[in-house]
């Protein structure tokens, strides 16, 4: 661990020589090791970030990171949340409860549902000129005529011109070319077994596909939800158990209740 | 068949209004019978009515062919009361309907001099000496009464006025006298409005009617300049704004924009109206020109001065509500919401979702409840309809050990639960329906939350299974 963080002192020192110091002020370490080793100093603040998920039918560990993210690059200011009626039909609707139990405050969010995603975009630029918004997350699920290079540039300089945090969500989509800080792709990932008190702590599978300063990498991660950053989980070795289907009673007692079939 | 009503020759020719159609075709031949149309006819009158507007918004409909319009304090714009209805009559004449009014200090009095002696204007408190000489049809009361006071040998309401009030109200009744007491000027009952009067009103006429855009953008930043004025003196601001466009063909337009707190700003009220305008589905068509735009505000509320300051937040908070004005005129204060919470251990009914300018955000307060367990027991998504999904769980109360959801074939390997959630017992008479949730837990590593609706009985069809949300 020492020599890792001594390796990031170094890179800080050098890339301050250079005088990239400026841009590394106003960047947030996501907290997970592996992750931040790539990322100068953190995750920008001011930046456009991209989250696609890797399961087309199920977005639900894609929005929990995109969640994350804004978390932790909103810092105490309003979070704005831009979804189409689409995502909210195939997905399932945002639900505060379960946003409250990730870890952000839903009296922070404001809710903006579009018809479509060309108002979802239009919306966004509107939301993009105010200068009271900490983060903004888009979802726009499925492929959209009007989200070109030209558009994800234009989002990217808004962000940075106002610095607010733009995390474009894309459920059901591919990853494809754009102007972002950051792409990330995101998997869902097994939780330990029902012995170990981890389970149910959201666990996910990321990779980082495109990042302008630094390089690309695959981490599993979990969300610490009481403190908001990600922690390295604490067994890699994540294989499912086939065995027995126990089932828990919701005080935490376990009651095993006989084999499959 | 009755006639309804008569043009000015057939009146002449001696026809009366109720008499019966075949009575008419016997006495006279031929003339133009049209058939009435009650609906039709309501809805002319209510466009009459809109259109009138633009002499004072204070009109009343009275009847199935009569207005009122309270023009206290409008007439001097005329120059004086005499001219006002000059302007008022002639402007509806060049429309073509042939009309008569009258005026005075009191609702009743006015309607008997239109119908009985047009053109007559009463000072507020001439009434008495001008109506005397009227009929005592005039006072429109029930024709029996009518007929009882001529048989009375009272047949000028001049001759009823000498009479006591006390034999006038037992013989005919108190109301009666009421009503005679608002003809001579000595009683007033209010009549409303058929709209809502604005609180501040200012408006603007054109000598040539104004069509470009730009124009009528500027026009109303300088009325909601006016209105500000008027406003800030009193410690108010507006938090809903119509705007009334009367088109110098007679059509009357209204836009009305709401802000989420009180605002004087006529910048930011042009903006929000802007936004309006271009979001309209059935956009402003000038037509010839608007010779008349008023600017109101229907509701203002208190708003004090908060000098800027250096203090952050409350900057930022005044951003955000006017962000959330310009959404909301763009594109529908529905579209634009905050979550609060409610009271109840029903899940879909314990985050409201309400429209961001109707809620207050100081007063939403979360409370997280304390965890047993240290993962999240609500799912991130929720899905407004539970979908149906097929389950084979060990009976009676067992996990899902595989299902079937949106056609993929799922194998648990985790399940936590069940979590009982009862409906409102007080909603339900009798059985009470119950959902067993279990958090699920997949070969992949997805995680879902599905309920079971209701117990297991051997004796009834089984119980069906439901997908409500997913979690991260």
């Amino acid at each position: 661990m020492s020599t890792s963080a001594e390796k990031v002192a170094a890179l800080r020192r050098s890339l301050a020589t250079d005088g990239l110091d400026g841009e590394l002020s106003r960047a947030l370490p996501l907290g997970h090791v592996g992750a931040d080793a790539v990322l100068p100093g953190g995750l920008r603040i001011g930046a456009l970030h991209e989250v696609y998920a890797a399961d087309p039918v199920h977005s639900a560990p894609a929005c929990a990171f995109a969640t994350a993210l804004a978390l932790r690059l909103g810092g105490t200011k309003i979070l704005v949340w831009v979804a189409t009626d689409f995502s909210s039909l195939e997905f399932g609707a945002p639900y505060a409860n379960g946003f409250l139990e990730l870890g952000l405050d839903p009296a922070r969010l404001l809710f903006v549902r579009m018809p479509n995603g060309e108002d979802a975009l239009r919306a966004a630029t509107d939301i993009l000129a105010c200068t009271g918004v900490g983060a903004l997350v888009i979802e726009i699920p499925g492929p959209v005529k009007a989200l070109d290079l030209t558009a994800s540039r234009r989002l990217y300089l808004a962000a940075a011109h106002k610095s607010v945090s733009v995390i474009l969500l894309r459920p059901g989509a591919t990853p494809e070319a754009s102007a972002a800080e950051t792409r990330w792709l995101v998997h869902a990932a097994t939780s330990p077994p029902l012995r170990e008190e981890d389970w149910g702590i959201p666990r996910l599978n990321v990779q980082l596909l495109r990042n302008r300063h630094g390089e690309l990498g695959n981490w599993e991660m979990k969300w610490d939800c009481g403190n908001g950053l990600f922690k390295q989980p604490d067994n890699t070795n994540s294989t499912p158990h086939h065995s027995d289907l126990a089932a828990a009673s919701f005080d935490g007692s376990l009651a095993a209740q006989g084999g499959l079939q | 068949m009755r006639i309804a009503a008569l043009d000015a020759r057939a009146s002449k020719c001696g026809l009366h209004v109720g008499q019966p159609l075949a009575n008419a075709r016997a006495m006279i031949e031929p003339f133009d019978v049209v058939e009435a149309d009650e609906a039709a006819d309501a809805k002319l009158l209510n466009r009459i009515a809109d259109w009138c507007d633009r002499f004072t918004p204070f009109v009343a409909v009275d009847g199935p062919n009569g207005l009122f319009l309270d023009v206290t304090g409008v007439t001097h714009l005329f120059g004086n009361e005499r001219a006002m209805m000059e302007a008022v009559l002639t402007a509806i004449k060049k429309q073509g309907f042939a009309v008569s009014s009258g005026m005075a200090g009191t609702a009743v009095a006015a309607r008997a001099f239109s119908r009985y002696a047009p053109n007559t204007i009463a000072a507020p408190s001439g009434e008495a000496q001008a109506i005397a000489p009227l009929p005592v049809e005039a006072l429109e009361c029930a024709d029996a009464i009518a007929h009882a006071l001529k048989r009375a040998g009272l047949k000028t309401i001049g001759q009823v006025a000498t009479r006591q009030r006390a034999e006038l109200a037992s013989r005919f009744g108190k109301a009666f006298v009421f009503t005679l007491e608002r003809a001579l000027g000595q009683n007033e009952s209010p009549i409303s409005p058929r709209l809502p009067l604005p609180d501040y009103m200012a408006e603007r006429r054109f000598a040539e009617p104004v069509t470009v855009e730009t124009v009528i953008l500027a026009t109303l930043r300088g009325l909601a300049a006016d209105i500000a004025q008027v406003l800030e003196q009193r410690g108010q601001g507006a938090r809903m704004l119509e705007a009334v466009f009367f088109r110098a063909d007679g059509e009357v337009r209204r836009i009305a924009i709401q802000t989420g707190s009180p605002t004087r700003d006529p910048i930011l009220i042009e903006r929000l109206f802007r936004l309006k305008l271009d979001a309209l589905p059935d956009p402003l068509d000038p037509g010839f020109g608007f010779d008349l735009i008023r600017l109101g505000a229907t509701l203002a509320q208190r708003a004090e001065d908060r000098s800027i300051g250096f203090d952050d937040n409350a900057n930022d908070k005044k951003e955000i509500s006017q962000l959330v004005d310009m959404l909301s005129a763009r594109f529908g204060s529905h579209r634009v919401l905050r979550f609060i919470p409610q009271d109840t251990h029903i899940p879909e009914a314990a985050s409201l979702a309400v429209p961001a300018q109707y809620a207050a955000p100081e007063n939403i307060v979360w409370r997280k409840k304390p965890a047993t367990s240290k993962g999240p027991r609500r799912p991130l998504r929720l899905f407004a309809k539970p979908e149906p999904i097929d389950v084979v769980a060990q009976v009676p109360d067992g996990p899902p050990i595989r299902f079937r959801w949106r056609r993929v074939l799922h194998t648990a390997s985790f399940a936590e639960g069940p979590e009982r959630i009862e409906m409102e017992w007080w909603r339900h008479d009798g059985k009470v329906p119950t959902r067993d949730y279990f958090r699920v837990q997949d070969s992949e590593g997805r995680r879902f939350w599905l309920y079971r609706d209701g117990p297991y009985r051997p004796e009834a069809a089984s119980p069906r299974w439901y997908m409500h949300g997913v979690f991260a």
